[in-house]
């Protein structure tokens, strides 16, 4: 057969599916973009009458009929950072611990279960415990506290995969490196795996920032109020022992309880709900890139 | 029986040789990788390591620093001596392996500055003066013969060095912290042959300082550089002797010969 460089019928179809399947891939990724626009737009333009710097930061007043949501954003910036204090420190090192020191044995393949199906318990559930272990037992009563550390418990497990999968994302050959010129494990963690591995680790903890903001099923039980006046413009207006509101529960109540409520008010709790979060997200994103940008191999 | 009754290793009466195995046993789960070996490996002497993959060579070496021990499921009998001592009786895991250099078959440069690269041990044993370490890390990376390429960048990462400059820096990070012992791992798979040859020159010259126990693939590396060399085949040893013996027309072994002659393997 001679050698012919001119178009077969095969190479034709090769080019004619790579262009289908090309086209096909990005209509499906372009998908994903359509619907946040449309939520975001749609929120946006519903909540545009109330959106003022005066909504984030006065009060519910009149039944919440009128104010802003400034005790709920407060209460909400609460609970998601000492939930993270708790939950954070605590399954970060937790899975240094299964991913750098564990032998593989019974009882780690146990707690590696543990913590998978911990991570599949609904919500709800997470509510009831925080209410029995905390409330109750612990003698918390409904409060921040309490509260927070029924979302804490509720993100650990997450916390816990997604470290891990960072630290299991530095090549063993680094870590074999390193013992190789008597290093412990624990300069190797300090030394080369926990810094390479930062930015993966933070992306996963700040990523449960929106999940702990969203929920609203744990902390109805456990701290949150439907209304409480504290002093506007003050951020420590609250203390731990307190109960508190929390936007995700604000927006709930006015959905369902407050009928005559303006039709604006609960789009525009939503959008400085979506607001704090995306914005947050921004922030892990702008600390992931100057991490990223140190990357070493 | 599955292993050959090992040959008593033969009498030399030099001075005692610097690393003695015996008996050596190793498997992984179920996976026999080392049955029962037994050798001397002299001071100040180059011992090669030959053979084909799977033959134990690298779980050798690993036994040798004990970095075995943080291999999963890997199981070890029989003893090693370094100077008379027997390794699993030192008092500090990590002392033994600041004395047994290792070099692995791939370079590693670790996700640090060139200078830091060469620092890590001696900084891990809690040496931190800054003009010693200079000067430390000039010498490392001078035996490694990679000054001369690296000393206007000390500060820039070690891991966008190129291959052949990798594996150097990981033989200077093996030098820095003094070992007695230095194990090379196919040190030259990724490395070109110009570069190879240097850093033969450089072992030749270390030598005169610590032992040497070189695993290579390349036969003809073993024959310029060690004074004895070792077969080994599926964690078996089938020779081992002086280099000029195995290399010869009439090794002890008819597999040696069609092996360092690339009959087969």
């Amino acid at each position: 057969m001679a050698t012919t460089f001119g178009e077969t019928p095969f190479i034709k179809k090769k080019r004619r599916d790579e262009a289908v399947v090309r086209i096909v891939l990005g209509l499906m990724a372009l998908a994903m973009v359509v619907p946040l626009l449309l939520i975001v737009g749609y929120l946006v333009e519903r909540a545009w009458p109330l959106l003022s710097l005066d909504f984030i930061f006065t009060n519910p007043t009149h039944g919440m009929r009128e104010g802003g949501v400034w005790s709920a954003l407060l209460g909400t910036l609460y609970l998601v950072t000492v939930s993270l204090l708790i939950a954070a420190p605590v399954g970060v090192l937790a899975a240094v611990y299964l991913n750098e020191y564990a032998k593989k044995g019974w009882l780690t393949r146990i707690i590696n279960l543990a913590v998978v199906n911990l991570a599949g318990v609904p919500s709800i559930v997470h509510a009831l415990f925080g209410l029995g272990a905390f409330v109750l037992f612990a003698r918390m009563g409904r409060s921040i506290l309490a509260a927070s550390l029924t979302l804490a418990i509720m993100t650990l497990p997450v916390i816990i995969a997604s470290t891990k999968e960072a630290l299991a994302s530095v090549p063993l050959s680094f870590r074999e490196a390193c013992w190789n010129v008597g290093a412990t494990r624990w300069q190797t963690i300090r030394g080369i795996v926990l810094p390479n591995s930062i930015s993966g680790i933070l992306t996963g903890v700040i990523l449960q920032v929106s999940r702990t903001a969203g929920e609203t099923a744990p902390i109805m039980f456990t701290g949150a109020v439907f209304f409480k006046r504290i002093e506007e413009g003050n951020p420590f207006a609250y203390s731990l022992s307190d109960q508190c509101m929390a936007l995700s529960m604000h927006l709930f109540t006015i959905t369902t309880q407050v009928t005559d409520a303006p039709k604006a008010l609960p789009y525009a709790t939503a959008v400085v709900l979506l607001g704090s979060v995306l914005l947050v997200n921004a922030c892990a994103i702008l600390v992931r890139l100057r991490l990223r940008a140190r990357k070493k191999w | 029986m599955l292993a050959p009754s090992v040959p008593p290793p033969p009498v030399r009466p030099r001075h005692p040789p610097k690393i003695q195995v015996r008996d050596l046993r190793l498997r992984y789960g179920e996976q026999e990788a080392i049955r029962g070996i037994s050798f001397d490996v002299d001071r100040n002497d180059v011992f090669a390591i030959i053979g084909p993959a799977q033959s134990g060579k690298s779980s050798l070496l690993k036994c040798l620093n004990r970095t075995i021990e943080l291999v999963p499921g890997a199981k070890q009998s029989g003893t090693i001596t370094i100077d008379g001592v027997k390794v699993d009786e030192l008092p500090s895991v990590y002392a033994l392996r600041r004395r047994v250099g290792m070099v692995a078959p791939l370079p590693v440069g670790l996700p640090l500055s060139i200078f830091d690269n060469v620092a890590f041990a001696p900084r891990a044993a809690g040496f931190h003066d800054k003009q010693e370490l200079a000067a430390l890390v000039e010498q490392c990376l001078r035996q490694a013969a990679l000054w001369d390429e690296v000393k206007d960048r000390l500060h820039t990462l070690g891991t966008k060095l190129s291959g052949g400059q990798q594996q150097r820096l990981t033989i200077a990070r093996a030098l820095s912290h003094e070992p007695e012992i230095l194990c090379l791992d196919e040190f030259s798979i990724a490395i070109d042959p110009v570069t190879t040859m240097r850093i033969e020159d450089v072992l030749k010259e270390l030598k005169q300082r610590m032992t040497i126990v070189l695993v290579t693939n390349l036969v003809q590396q073993a024959r310029r550089l060690a004074s004895r060399t070792m077969f080994l085949w599926n964690g078996e040893i089938v020779e081992e002797g002086p280099t000029d013996v195995l290399f010869s027309d009439e090794p002890q072994s008819r597999k040696t010969y069609d092996y360092v002659n690339g009959i087969f393997g």
